[in-house]
């Protein structure tokens, strides 16, 4: 009965609401990992979605090379590439502290491009298959839909790192280093922290996220030298709507779009990939800094 | 004409002479502008030392220098007998040294309290929390509320408190007493007394020379990037027609 009320089958709307909430999940690990960036360096790291892609070949690599399997690739995919992104910020992204946002976003795009360009020309751009781990194959009948272990995993998972984050910032002490670092880094250096230390990990640490949700996509959408190239410009929409360099802001914004463009592909199919990008106008022209951000 | 008298700290008897800062010859630049022309000073341990000047003569710009912030400076820095020109700031910090700067530098994303404790310790013997607001008891009615929210004279006091935690023994103050009420302005000159006689090394930048005459020892007086004179705290009435020179507007 519910169909004829809806004009569907519910399975649909709860399909669509649990996909909403996987790309979501993606969202707001990414624009998470964003916002840690650019509290700290200033910098719009348009690499995000090229370290996303990383995570999820370093996610084959070791699984190929080094026979460490899914679960171990959680850990040890996001130490490699944050390990990578502590070289590109001690190398390159340092050299533009106080200089023009407009040079980290250059630099950091012209590295996307370099990044995937590469992995294009290695691989191809067809993607290549990652398996599910074992122990989340299949998935288990609610009645009112089918959930794949794996997609509940996906969920799961990113919430807990995005509360751990969450809980790093502001709850302890080095994350009240980081906010600090964030509002006033010369004053912070004055006190006696090595800020230059604590925004290399910030941004290590930055990547570190991305490259998580990379090992997470690995078995999901196929690994694919374009996948974060596809993603990323959502994830600077969603980053836009919840105000740059909040924590919470991009976790929630995260979620919350990934749930509104899946009701969107219930309701208005054809509009569900522009949805994130009308909210995100009519956010600029009501509060310019964003949902969750602070006027400067 | 660093020679000074042997004097009592709160009883505590200070050996004299024993040089916590010593600069020499410092120039200082932002970008293509000179702002330090060739300063040179000695602070002994445990003495009150004023920089006095008109707006631009290069005060806060010294202690800016002496903490690291200044990236562009040449000269000598010592402090407690370590050069520091080339050291970036956290390393001076950990020299013991306090800085509170001008504009005071409350963090908006902390609270009072975490304000307090985010300073790292940079020695041994700092004041304990409790000892910090038995001294300011505002801080601890509000050790919950965002560092922002205080009024003036609390962000004063927690600008000050701050460094006090960390065991900082030679501290930087620049423009303590500004847009403050005077019963502030009383306060902040008990606390300064008191951190004198506990045998602190204090550098005060000032623009209120009433509130400063009675607590230093001696006043540096700056212009445009000099030091232009030095007043011994004994000598303030014969040389009256030096601060009028330098420091009436």
């Amino acid at each position: 009965m519910l169909t004829d009320l809806l004009g569907f089958p519910p399975q649909v709307l709860f399909g669509q609401l649990l996909l909403g909430l996987i790309n979501g999940a993606f969202y707001a690990v990414l624009s998470l990992g964003l916002a840690v960036i650019f509290g700290l360096l200033n910098i719009v790291n348009f690499a995000h979605g090229a370290l996303y892609m990383l995570g999820a070949f370093a996610t084959l690599a070791v699984t190929k090379y080094l026979g460490i399997g899914y679960w171990g690739a959680l850990i040890i995919a996001p130490l490699i590439v944050g390990a990578f992104g502590i070289v590109l910020e001690r190398l390159m992204l340092r050299r533009l502290a106080g200089v023009d946002h407009l040079y980290g976003l250059l630099l950091t795009f012209g590295l996307a491009l370099v990044i995937e360009g590469a992995f294009v020309k290695l691989f191809g751009s067809s993607g290549l298959p990652y398996p599910t781990p074992p122990q989340l194959q299949g998935g288990v009948n609610l009645g009112f839909m089918f959930l794949p272990w794996y997609r509940g995993w996906v969920v799961v998972a990113s919430l807990a790192v995005c509360f751990a984050t969450w809980f790093l910032f502001e709850r302890t002490k080095i994350g009240a280093y980081l906010r600090a670092g964030t509002e006033n880094p010369t004053l912070l250096q004055a006190f006696g922290v090595n800020v230059p230390l604590l925004t290399t990990l910030a941004y290590g640490y930055g990547v570190a996220l991305a490259a998580f949700a990379g090992v997470l996509a690995a078995p999901i959408t196929q690994v694919n030298p374009l996948m974060g190239s596809n993603l990323i410009i959502v994830v600077f929409a969603v980053v836009v709507i919840g105000g740059m360099g909040s924590i919470m802001g991009a976790v929630v914004t995260g979620l919350a779009m990934g749930v509104i463009e899946g009701l969107t592909k219930v309701f208005w199919p054809e509009a569900s990939s522009t949805v994130i990008f009308v909210v995100m106008a009519i956010v600029l022209v009501l509060r310019p800094a964003g949902l969750f951000g602070k006027s400067a | 004409m660093n020679t000074i008298e042997n004097h009592e700290l709160g009883g505590q008897h200070v050996s004299e002479h024993i040089e916590e800062l010593r600069i020499q010859d410092l120039h200082a630049f932002y970008g293509e502008s000179h702002a330090l022309h060739g300063i040179d000073l000695t602070v002994d341990q445990g003495e009150l030392v004023t920089l006095l000047g008109r707006n631009g003569s290069g005060r806060t710009t010294t202690l800016r220098a002496i903490v690291g912030l200044i990236p562009h400076r040449t000269g000598s820095i010592v402090l407690k007998g370590e050069e520091t020109i080339k050291s970036p700031p956290h390393t001076i910090a950990h020299l013991g040294v306090g800085y509170c700067p001008e504009e005071r530098g409350i963090f908006a994303s902390l609270n009072v309290e975490e304000n307090l404790m985010l300073p790292p310790n940079v020695a041994p013997g700092g004041m304990s929390v409790e000892e910090i607001y038995e001294m300011f008891p505002n801080l601890a009615e509000r050790r919950k509320s965002q560092g922002t929210c205080l009024s003036g004279g609390e962000q004063q006091m927690l600008a000050m408190a701050r460094i006090l935690r960390t065991g900082a023994n030679v501290l930087l103050l620049d423009e303590i007493t500004e847009g403050l009420a005077p019963v502030i302005n009383d306060k902040l000159g008990d606390v300064l007394i008191e951190l004198k006689s506990r045998g602190y090394t204090i550098v005060l930048v000032e623009q209120n020379f009433r509130f400063a005459a009675p607590l230093a020892d001696r006043h540096f007086i700056m212009d445009h990037g000099h030091i232009a004179a030095v007043i011994h705290k004994d000598e303030l009435e014969e040389k009256q027609h030096v601060f009028d020179e330098y420091l009436t507007v």
